[in-house]
C-alpha cells in the first residue's frame, strides 16, 4: 500500500504534466505512456515546411479542420534589404506565393512580406499575442520551443505533421519525461539568457534533453524579461528537448496585456485566473533535474561545429589530444579543422570577419537595445567585413527606430536591415562565404550552416556587439556602456 | 507512407557523432516545394567537392572521393549506421526524405534527435536505436568485410548479423503496426473525429479566448 506521503506526492503534477493531460482527446494503448490523439490550439505556418503539406491535404480532398488556429508568415526566404522589388531568387519567389496562395485558398491569416507586422515566426506569434499560456503551439520548425516561455506546450514537427495538424487539429505523439532545469542566483552584469542557454548545453550535451521536456525554473529564471525567457526556450532544441517552457508570472501576464490576439475584458480576468495555476505543483517529480549556480555563469562563446562545443570568453579552445574519449577527441580534431582554430588558443585571440546580430533566438528589442548600448560611440572594427543587424520583426524594428537605435548602429558601422531568420540559415541572400568567421546571435554553429565552409561561433548580442567593435572576441564584463 | 516488414541490406558506416540535418540536407534544397528529388543532394557538402545549388544535373558534379558514400563497395546502401544523436537540429523532414530517396530504408545509431526520430515514421523510414558497443562493432565489421549486410526483421523486432549474431531493438507498438501495414496516420486519427469535436467543444466552453 502506499503512504500518505507517496500519494500526495504523485497528485503534485508537473507543469507539462498538466499542459499534457489538458490536451489529450484519446489513447491508443493501455500504455499510459503510448501514443496519444493530442489537441493542437496553435498552429504557426512558414513557406519552408508547409508546402508539400498543403499539397497532401489537397491530392487527400481535405480541408484544414480550423483555419482560425493557424497563423502563416514567410521569413526564411525573404530578403532583407529592399523590398520594393520583391525576390529576386524565382525558388525563393516561388515557394513565398506559394504560401500566399495556399493561405488564400484556405482562409489562413498571413502576414505577408511587406506587413509591417511580418516577422520571424517564433518572434511574430508572442509579439502578436497569438501564443497563450495553457496553448499547445506547434510548427513546422525545430525552434517552436521558443513559445515555451508562456507556459505553453510548444514543438517543431515536421512536414507530415504539419499536414496531420491541417487536417485534424491534432497529433499523433507520445509523452516525454520532464527535466527541471534550475537556475539561482544572480546573474553578473552582461551576461544573459543566451549565456544561461549555452552554458545549460555545455552542461548537459546537445543530447542531454533528448527524450525530456525541460522547464526552466529558479530565481535566475524568475528575473528574465519575457524576452530572455524566449531566447532561453528557443534553445531548449540545442540541448535536444522535445520542448522548454517556463511557468506563468507576472512577468508572463504584463506582457500579453492588450497584445492584438490576447483576451479581453471578462475573457481576460477568466483567462489570467486560469493561467495563474500554469505552474508545477510544489513536490511534483521530475524524471531529472539540473543545478545551475548563475553567478558562475560567465559570458560563453562556442568554438566548434555544435552548440555544446561551448567555452566561457576567458577559456581557451581545447586540445583534443586532452580527449580520453576517442569518439570525442575525433569530433574536436574534425571541429577545429573546419573551424581553423588551434589546440589550446585563447577565445579572445579569434579573429572575426562578419557579426550578425538577428535570428528568433536573438532578434528582439531587448536584444537589439543591448547590443546598441555596446556599440554606442564606437564603431565597427576595420578587419571585419559586414555587421548586420536584423530586427526580428516590423513591429520590432519600427520600435527600435523610435528609440534611435538604429541610428546607433548605422553610426557603427552596422547594417540595418528588414525582418527575416536572414544570416542564421542562409536561405536567402545573407550569408557567410566559404573560410568567413561569424559572431553570431543565432541557435546553431553546424557545418554550413550560415554557408558552405562558413565559420560560426554563437554568443549573446552583447558579445557580438563587442566582438563587431574589437574585431575579436572580447569579455563584454570589461567593456564600459556609453 | 512505404510499408515496411524486413530488409536484408547492404550497410554503410558513418562513423560520426552528432550528424546534424543541415548536413544531411542543405537549406538551399529547401526551397523545393515538391517531396521528392532529394536523394541527389543528400550529404552535398560531404559528397561533393564543388558547391551544390538546386537545380544542377548531378552527373556533372564534382564527386569526393574520400567521402565513404562515395565508395564503390558502399553503392546501393540500405542500412545507414551512425553514431549518438543522430538528425540533431531542425524539424526539416526533408532530411528523412533525402536519405530515403538515396535508398536508405533504415538507420542505425545508439540515439537519435527526437524531431527527426519522429519524421522517420511519418515516411516508413526505420530508426533503429542499438546500445552504443553494439553499433561499435557494426562499424567496425562493415568496414572489415567488403560487402556486410544487415537482416533487419520488423515483426520480430531483431537486427541479425551474418555471423547469425542476433540484436533486438524497442519500438513503440502503435509505430510498428503504422510501419508494418504502411497506414495513413491522418486517416487513422479522422476516426476519431467526433471525439476530437467533442473535446474541442468543451475547450470552447471553458477557454474561448482561444477560439477567437
Amino acid at each position: 500500500m502506499k503512504s500518505k506521503k507517496q500519494a500526495i506526492i504523485s497528485k503534485m503534477k508537473t507543469l507539462y504534466d498538466k499542459l499534457w493531460e489538458d490536451h489529450v482527446v484519446h489513447t491508443e494503448s493501455s500504455d499510459p505512456d503510448g501514443m496519444v490523439i493530442l489537441y493542437i490550439d496553435r498552429h504557426l505556418v512558414h513557406e519552408v515546411t508547409s508546402p508539400q503539406a498543403f499539397e497532401g491535404l489537397k491530392m487527400a480532398g481535405r480541408r484544414p479542420w480550423r483555419s482560425s488556429s493557424v497563423l502563416a508568415v514567410a521569413d526564411h526566404n525573404v530578403p532583407t534589404t529592399d523590398r520594393s522589388l520583391g525576390i529576386s531568387d524565382p525558388v525563393s519567389r516561388l515557394q513565398v506565393e506559394t504560401l500566399d496562395r495556399n493561405c488564400e485558398e484556405l482562409a489562413i491569416t498571413e502576414f505577408k512580406m511587406n506587413d509591417k507586422r511580418q516577422g520571424i515566426v517564433h518572434v511574430i506569434g508572442p509579439e502578436q499575442g497569438a501564443t497563450l499560456p495553457g496553448m499547445t503551439v506547434v510548427c513546422g520548425d525545430s525552434h517552436t520551443s521558443t513559445h515555451g516561455a508562456f507556459a505553453c506546450l510548444a514543438f517543431g514537427i515536421g512536414t507530415s505533421e504539419v499536414e496531420h495538424v491541417l487536417a485534424t487539429q491534432c497529433l499523433l505523439t507520445k509523452k516525454s519525461k520532464a527535466m527541471r532545469v534550475e537556475v539561482d542566483g544572480v546573474l553578473l552584469p552582461g551576461v544573459t539568457a543566451k549565456d544561461i542557454a549555452l552554458a545549460v548545453i555545455g552542461a548537459i550535451g546537445t543530447a542531454g534533453g533528448t527524450g525530456y521536456a525541460i522547464e526552466f525554473s529558479g530565481s535566475a529564471i524568475r528575473a528574465l524579461s519575457m524576452e530572455g525567457r524566449m531566447t532561453l526556450c528557443n534553445m531548449a532544441i540545442e540541448a535536444g528537448a522535445r520542448a522548454g517552457m517556463i511557468g506563468v508570472d507576472e512577468v508572463t501576464i504584463d506582457y500579453l496585456k492588450n497584445r492584438p490576439f490576447s483576451p479581453k475584458g471578462a475573457d481576460w480576468d477568466r483567462a489570467v485566473a486560469y493561467w495563474r495555476t500554469l505552474n508545477s505543483d510544489p513536490g511534483a517529480v521530475f524524471a531529472r533535474t539540473v543545478e545551475l549556480d548563475a553567478s558562475q555563469i560567465r559570458p560563453q562563446v562556442t568554438w566548434g561545429t555544435s552548440p555544446e562545443m561551448v567555452t566561457a570568453i576567458d577559456g581557451r579552445v581545447p586540445d583534443p589530444a586532452q580527449c580520453a574519449d576517442p569518439v570525442k577527441r575525433k569530433d574536436i580534431e574534425h571541429a577545429l579543422d573546419y573551424m581553423g582554430l588551434l589546440p589550446d588558443m585563447p577565445i579572445e585571440d579569434i579573429h572575426i570577419d562578419k557579426v550578425f546580430i538577428g535570428s528568433c533566438t536573438n532578434s528582439r528589442i531587448e536584444d537589439l537595445r543591448e547590443a546598441a548600448q555596446v556599440v554606442k560611440g564606437r564603431h565597427v572594427a576595420p578587419n571585419v567585413k559586414l555587421a548586420l543587424v536584423v530586427p526580428g520583426s516590423g513591429l520590432v524594428k519600427a520600435m527600435a527606430e523610435q528609440e534611435g537605435l538604429d541610428k546607433i548602429f548605422l553610426e557603427a558601422g552596422f547594417e540595418w536591415r528588414e525582418p527575416g531568420c536572414s544570416m542564421c540559415l542562409a536561405m536567402n541572400d545573407d550569408r557567410l562565404m566559404p573560410g568567413e568567421r561569424c559572431a553570431s546571435t543565432s541557435n546553431r554553429n553546424f557545418e554550413g550552416r550560415q554557408g558552405p565552409g562558413g565559420r560560426t561561433h554563437l554568443v549573446s548580442p552583447a558579445m557580438a556587439a563587442a566582438a563587431a567593435v574589437s574585431g575579436h572576441f572580447v569579455d563584454v564584463r570589461a567593456f564600459p556602456r556609453q | 507512407m512505404k510499408k515496411f516488414e524486413r530488409c536484408h541490406g547492404l550497410v554503410v558506416p558513418l562513423d560520426r557523432a552528432n550528424v546534424d540535418t543541415d548536413a544531411i540536407i542543405p537549406k538551399q534544397f529547401l526551397k523545393s516545394i515538391k517531396r521528392s528529388g532529394f536523394g541527389q543532394n543528400l550529404f552535398d557538402e560531404w559528397r561533393f567537392l564543388d558547391h551544390g545549388e538546386p537545380g544542377m544535373d548531378a552527373s556533372q558534379r564534382q564527386i569526393n572521393p574520400d567521402f565513404i558514400l562515395n565508395q564503390a563497395r558502399y553503392q546501393g546502401a540500405q542500412i545507414l549506421v551512425a553514431r549518438d544523436n543522430f538528425g540533431c537540429g531542425s524539424s526539416r523532414e526533408h532530411a528523412p526524405w533525402a536519405l530515403q530517396d538515396y535508398g536508405f530504408v533504415a538507420i542505425i545509431a545508439p540515439s537519435f534527435a527526437d524531431i527527426f526520430f519522429n519524421n522517420c515514421f511519418k515516411i516508413g523510414l526505420l530508426p533503429i536505436v542499438l546500445e552504443a558497443a553494439v553499433v561499435d562493432k557494426l562499424i567496425q565489421d562493415t568496414i572489415a568485410t567488403n560487402g556486410y549486410r544487415l537482416l533487419i526483421d520488423l515483426a520480430a523486432q531483431t537486427v541479425t548479423a551474418a555471423s547469425n549474431d542476433v540484436y533486438p531493438f524497442e519500438i513503440d507498438p502503435f509505430r510498428k503496426h503504422c510501419l508494418l501495414n504502411g497506414l495513413d496516420e491522418i486517416g487513422l486519427t479522422l476516426q476519431h473525429a467526433d471525439k476530437i469535436r467533442q473535446f474541442e467543444e468543451n475547450r470552447r466552453q471553458q477557454q474561448p479566448w482561444l477560439f477567437t
